[in-house]
């Protein structure tokens, strides 16, 4: 049964007999200057200094959650999107009442400034102190 | 394809979730508690009154057999929405002493009676653990609304872990019913359902995950924690209409996708369930001296005499079982009613039994209230428990289950020791110090006589010659 | 073709540790990683026996079971959250306030 694995494994193999390749010609052919700015991990982004136990803003987990929800709705989304040609009127309604229902939700959380990043009306903020 | 019509058969739930909807969106714009508040009872009172009103019209199954309207369904509906009713009407003034009155709590009890709605008339596995999640996720929350506060968060951690854990049972559950049968509507089941290895181990993990959410032992460790930690008139919510939605589900489970004895002897079960939930529930109790304990101790007892009427397995059995959450549901909401009003006076500690000493006399009305409910919790004649507990215990010798009558009636009579103690507090100790109680709000005061009145008048009902209640229930087993 | 035992027998493996992992484990977040597991295991399973009968049903309740385990996440990192800030840590034995 291996033998319909076998692309694969020849995939892989390509993958990384290229990659290898590339490495060294880039090594080879271009100039090599190393500084302090160009070994970061992340050459323009944040700076990966600290601890990986420093607390940070609660907005992120805020953020994070209404990001797991609102990312399930596409779950429904889909097989549907794929088939309602031919279910009729009535997954349509249906389609609408739950998008409806989330954009209550999404309009919800606007409100009340879950997804404000500016700290100065950040009522959790006011919990801390 | 009758859309519409589907959509009918599910109004109340329809309704209420609209209502839960515009009460978040109310505290989104307008920030104004009292307004989710009207919405709530508004739309829990126009939902109460379809689902009476379908309690007298033909049942039947709708959105392709997902859901059932009418008889059994509908009863549970009723049930559901008057203990959400009553826990509304009484949780505003309470709320408010605690500084939790938002909408959003309005927001979360609809939604979360709108997964009890559904449960209590799903015919589906997927109709029930949809349901079922939909009513427990509102309730994790509203376990939380101390969050502040140790145990408000504690009581809210445990009975989430707890609760998601069972929702791995009953979704395994309901996973391997489906291989066994290639269905999840519960009469498809029925008609496909052998007695494989697979089958049985799929009806035991279902059943496991409806033993945890009524808090039957040995699944009922996490019931004294939330209803300690949660506040007093949510505690109510969740101990009569939670219970009732699912114990509803668990008749139709019963009677749809079980009804026959080929396919596993589950009434053997819940026998042994109900035996150890009986005792358990009811000497634990025993040792409380913190009377909301004491009453989530009584609330796992209570559901061990509910699954005596699942255990007997006939249709007096199940008849039985309705009856007794109408009953529980009305003298429960009035228990908890009166402790969160001595509760409000004085802080949280203040639901510790000694604190109790003398109350009766400070405000006579709620001291006798007290006592009506703890009497007819107790099961003491003329009050509605008592008839409750008489119908279930009949079906079960009807059913010539006489051993499990026999030790739920005496389980029943050593329950009396603690709810009469606690009225021995109230009436012939001396109070320690001199406490001042405010006087009740007009809501909160009427709602408790009400169900003063309601639980003495349904004790007196069954042998008044119009008596119609068991009569309505009982016709739904007999078509 | 891999037959349906080896699918079962695999979710059956991870709902079992998953189940181990919420009794022994003191890390509230870990437990609630453990009890997802037993959901994603249960997953499994649903799509293993809709696979096997051809029949689509199992596989429309998998995606409810995901849609229900978000919501659960979302909760339940609130409620740890919590939790959290009332005790400095999430270690439930130090969570034991109410007990008997």
């Amino acid at each position: 049964m291996f033998e319909q694995y076998l692309p694969i494994f020849v995939l892989l193999g390509v993958a990384f007999v290229l990659a290898l390749a590339f490495m060294a010609l880039s090594r080879f052919l271009g100039p090599y200057r190393p500084n302090t700015v160009k070994l970061k991990p992340y050459e323009s982004g944040m700076d990966p200094v600290g601890q990986a136990k420093d607390r940070y803003s609660i907005a992120f987990y805020l953020v994070a959650m209404e990001f797991i929800v609102f990312d399930l709705e596409v779950v429904f989304l889909y097989p549907w999107a794929v088939r309602f040609l031919d279910m009729g009127t009535g997954t349509f309604v249906a389609m609408t009442v739950f998008i409806v229902i989330l954009f209550i939700g999404l309009i919800y959380t606007l409100k009340k400034g879950t997804l404000d990043w500016d700290m100065k009306n950040f009522k959790y903020e006011a919990l801390k102190k | 394809m009758n859309y519409l019509l589907d959509l009918q058969s599910f109004l109340p739930g329809i309704i209420v979730a609209v209502a839960g909807l515009a009460a978040i969106m109310l505290e989104a714009f307008k920030k104004s508690a009292n307004t989710s508040f009207s919405v709530t009872i508004g739309g829990i009172a126009v939902a109460l009154l379809f689902a009476i009103q379908s309690l007298y019209g033909e049942a039947g199954t709708a959105f392709s057999g997902m859901i059932v309207y009418g008889g059994v369904g509908a009863f549970g509906s009723v049930v559901v929405l008057l203990g959400a009713l009553f826990c509304v009407t009484i949780s505003r003034e309470y709320l408010r002493d605690l500084d939790l009155h938002n909408g959003e709590v309005y927001g979360m009890i609809l939604f979360s009676t709108t997964g009890m709605l559904g449960l209590a008339v799903s015919n589906d596995l997927i109709t029930l653990f949809i349901s079922l999640e939909t009513m427990s996720i509102c309730l994790y929350v509203l376990a939380g609304l101390m969050k502040n506060e140790k145990i408000g968060a504690e009581s809210a951690l445990k009975y989430f872990l707890l609760g998601a854990f069972s929702t791995g049972f009953l979704l395994y559950g309901i996973a391997l019913i489906y291989g066994a049968t290639a269905a999840t509507n519960l009469t498809e089941i029925a008609a496909a359902a052998q007695p494989t290895f697979l089958f049985l181990c799929g009806t035991g993990l279902l059943f496991v995950g409806l033993f945890f959410k009524v808090a039957a032992v040995p699944f009922h460790m996490w019931t004294p924690d939330v209803y300690q930690g949660t506040p007093t008139t949510i505690t109510a919510f969740m101990a009569t209409a939670a219970k009732s939605a699912t114990f509803v589900a668990f008749v139709l489970v019963l009677t749809r996708m079980l009804p026959s004895s080929e396919i596993g002897d589950w009434q053997s079960v819940l026998q042994v369930v109900a035996i150890l939930t009986m005792i358990v529930g009811n000497l634990i109790a025993l040792a409380q001296d913190n009377v909301k304990r004491m009453l989530a101790y009584s609330s796992i007892a209570h559901a061990g005499y509910l699954m005596v009427g699942l255990a007997a397995g006939n249709e007096a059995g199940y008849a039985g079982v309705l009856y007794y959450l109408f009953a529980y549901t009305i003298m429960n909401a009035g228990a908890f009613g009166v402790i969160a009003y001595y509760e409000r006076n004085h802080g949280l500690d203040f639901t510790e039994i000694d604190s109790y000493a003398g109350l009766g006399f400070k405000v006579p009305v709620m001291g006798v209230m007290l006592s009506v409910f703890l009497f007819s919790l107790a099961g003491i004649p003329p009050m509605v428990g008592f008839i409750g507990k008489y119908y279930v215990f009949a079906a079960a010798v009807q059913a010539g289950l006489i051993p499990l009558a026999i030790i739920g009636v005496l389980a029943s009579a050593a329950s009396v020791y603690y709810y009469l103690r606690v009225m021995v507090y109230l009436y012939f100790k001396e109070a320690h110090k001199e406490y001042s109680l405010k006087t009740p709000g007009f809501l909160f005061k009427w709602t408790l006589i009400l169900l003063a009145v309601l639980t003495v008048y349904y004790g007196v009902e069954p042998v008044l010659p119009t008596s119609s209640l068991m009569e309505l229930i009982s016709s739904y087993y007999t078509v | 073709m891999i037959e349906i035992d080896w699918y079962l027998a695999l979710s059956a493996v991870l709902f079992t540790i998953g189940l181990v992992g919420v009794l022994i484990r003191r890390n509230a977040i870990v437990i609630f990683m453990c009890v997802e597991l037993m959901l994603n295991a249960v997953n499994l399973t649903l799509i293993s026996f809709s696979s096997y009968h051809g029949d689509v049903t199992g596989q429309i309740l998998v995606f409810f079971s995901l849609a229900v385990a978000a919501a659960e996440a979302v909760i339940g990192l609130a409620i740890i959250l919590a939790i959290f800030r009332n005790n400095l840590s999430v270690d439930i034995t130090k969570v034991n306030l109410l007990r008997w």
